[in-house]
């Protein structure tokens, strides 16, 4: 029996060719770049025995680095839903001008390679920076401190909220508004009554994927960060830290946690989407 | 869809600013646009500015020397290398994963379409832990690669197979949905016609899913040429050899060589603009086309 036939029990309905082939590609490349080399993790974090395991992943350096790394991506994400909330709506409800030069440059995070940020951010926020000399007077220090990683962890999230909220504003009728209006809402009342609740999903899944990918990111955040031990450290680089050394069982005992954290992440994004996609009607 | 009874189209706000309903009072749209673009200045245009501002900031002279600097220009050549391969891998399989997952019914697709995403949430440093897992001095074939003299960690195969990783889902997760809403009547209808499988693919589904499929390149490529974590564990950072540009630009910059750490930041920053550049010219195009079809 191929894969063809277990794979698809309505096989005599099928016109088109290369199904067999497709899928088998797929699944073999699949398992050969992806799914093996993950499993390597899981299989070599199996050679610890539970309390190894357990006091590696609880040991004071390394838990210091999850409340740093879980605390300023939730931080940057929360940032995110609110700014890029507004980015969104000013992009889809006013008109100004540079506004398709604004739109296309936030998905600069997206093309920027992430080291190239860190050393631009660490630029403008270190204590002669543009932005840092503003605050220094201020008694602010960002750069080399947990709030640089903070904000390198908002920089890379910036598109993830926008560009979730900002098809659902687009695709909203706005008829919705003209009804609340007319039964006598006013603005902040059609806000906070009828649209947020029809955003929230969208709102909700940018805000996940924003969280998700701060907590693994690793470029932009060790310039600016300072790396301190117990300070300013984030926990993909205690990972690269115990690689150095050759502590190969303790990187992968933190691997395992956020692996485990990022799977995790993926099931509340993919529940949030299709709650997002029934609330509002869309597929996807 | 098209909105009955507007007089201006999707992307004009002006459908809203003239709408009562629609519309908030000016004072709240100007503190909602003021914090809005306060936030894109400060989050997405200073830093790029800066990579610029920095890069020429002791002149001309110092920014061409730093860019044809010989392991400047040997980080370059491996970056092309780099995207030369992973790129295209990740385009055949992104076509085969597209036309198994969207033109055909079977079980377990969706769980499928999740695993495929994987990469995208596994962090750039898991990435390149799990090739050293499997290739390194230590690991599973460790013995066996330094039995048969073959070096993939600290050598350029594992800077490949680490980007491989971070890229994989680009082209797919692009053409999926693209192919599912296009159906399979086209192709069908070719085939019946008696267009072998290759003829279909190549005259009615390729045309179809052009822009889509330049689209994930695109992204790809810039990922590709961008990633830093994942090849930074694989890499062993040897200069001339290992370094792709994003970790000769860590290398510099960590010896205090900031002038030339940004020189070369600022050719990837060009990258991001042409990529950007590329991809709203995508949409562009596409939407276009949608309009033509309406």
């Amino acid at each position: 029996m191929g894969v063809a036939t277990f794979f698809n029990p309505t096989r005599q309905t099928r016109v088109l060719p290369g199904f067999g082939l497709a899928l088998g590609y797929t699944l073999v490349y699949l398992s050969l770049v992806v799914l093996i080399p993950l499993s390597a993790v899981f299989l070599e974090s199996a050679t610890l025995s539970g309390s190894e395991f357990w006091a590696i992943v609880s040991s004071p350096r390394v838990v210091a680095t999850y409340k740093l790394s879980f605390g300023a991506s939730l931080l940057a994400a929360a940032i995110n839903a609110v700014f890029g909330l507004m980015l969104a709506w000013a992009l889809v409800r006013y008109s100004f001008p540079g506004k398709k030069l604004i739109d296309a440059l936030v998905d600069l995070p997206f093309a920027l390679p992430t080291a190239v940020a860190g050393i631009a951010l660490t630029a403008l926020y270190a204590g002669n920076g543009w932005i840092g000399s503003l605050l220094a007077p201020l008694g602010i220090k960002v750069a080399f401190t947990p709030l640089g990683v903070l904000v390198a962890l908002v920089f890379i999230g910036v598109p993830f909220v926008v560009r979730t909220v900002q098809p659902i504003l687009e695709d909203l009728e706005t008829e919705l508004e003209e009804a609340a209006a007319s039964l006598g809402a006013n603005r902040l009342q059609t806000f906070s009554k009828v649209l947020l609740p029809t955003l929230l999903p969208a709102l909700l899944t940018g805000f996940a994927l924003a969280f998700a990918r701060a907590v693994g990111e690793y470029g932009s955040v060790i310039f600016i960060a300072g790396n301190i031990p117990m300070v300013s450290e984030i926990t993909p680089l205690i990972i690269i830290t115990k690689l150095e050394q050759y502590d190969y069982a303790g990187a992968t005992a933190v691997a395992v946690v956020m692996l485990v954290f990022s799977f995790l992440m993926l099931l509340a994004i993919n529940l949030l989407q299709a709650w997002s996609a029934k609330r509002t009607g869309r597929n996807r | 869809m098209v909105a009955v009874g507007t007089l201006y189209g999707r992307g004009d706000a002006r459908r809203y600013e003239t709408n009562p309903a629609t519309r908030e009072t000016d004072w709240v749209k100007w503190l909602i646009l003021t914090a809005a673009l306060t936030f894109f200045l400060l989050f997405l245009l200073m830093p790029l500015i800066a990579v610029f501002t920095e890069a020429l900031r002791k002149g001309w002279l110092t920014y061409l020397t730093a860019i044809t600097d010989p392991d400047a220009l040997a980080s370059v050549r491996l970056t092309l290398l780099v995207a030369a391969i992973s790129v295209p891998v990740n385009l055949v399989f992104g076509v085969a994963a597209a036309w198994a997952i969207a033109k055909f019914e079977f079980r377990g697709k969706r769980f499928l379409t999740t695993l495929i995403d994987l990469p995208f949430s596994v962090s750039p440093v898991i990435a390149g832990l799990i090739f050293v897992l499997l290739f390194g001095a230590h690991g599973w074939f460790g013995a066996w690669l330094f039995a048969h003299d073959i070096k993939i960690i600290f050598a350029v195969p594992g800077i490949v197979l680490a980007t491989v990783f971070v890229t994989f889902p680009f082209v797919a997760r692009e053409l999926i949905p693209l192919m599912e809403a296009q159906g399979r009547e086209e192709e069908e209808a070719a085939v019946v016609l008696g267009a072998s499988g290759f003829q279909t693919f190549w005259r009615v589904t390729l045309p179809n899913i052009k822009w889509g499929l330049l689209y994930g390149v695109i992204l790809c490529n810039a990922r590709a040429m961008g990633e830093f974590g994942a090849v930074s564990v694989v890499s062993g950072h040897i200069r001339g050899q290992t370094n792709t540009m994003p970790l000769h630009v860590e290398i510099l910059y960590n010896e205090y060589n900031f002038a030339a750490a940004f020189a070369v930041a600022s050719l990837l920053a060009l990258l991001a603009l042409v990529t950007l550049g590329l991809k709203t010219f995508i949409e562009w195009k596409v939407e276009r086309g949608l309009r033509d079809t309406i």
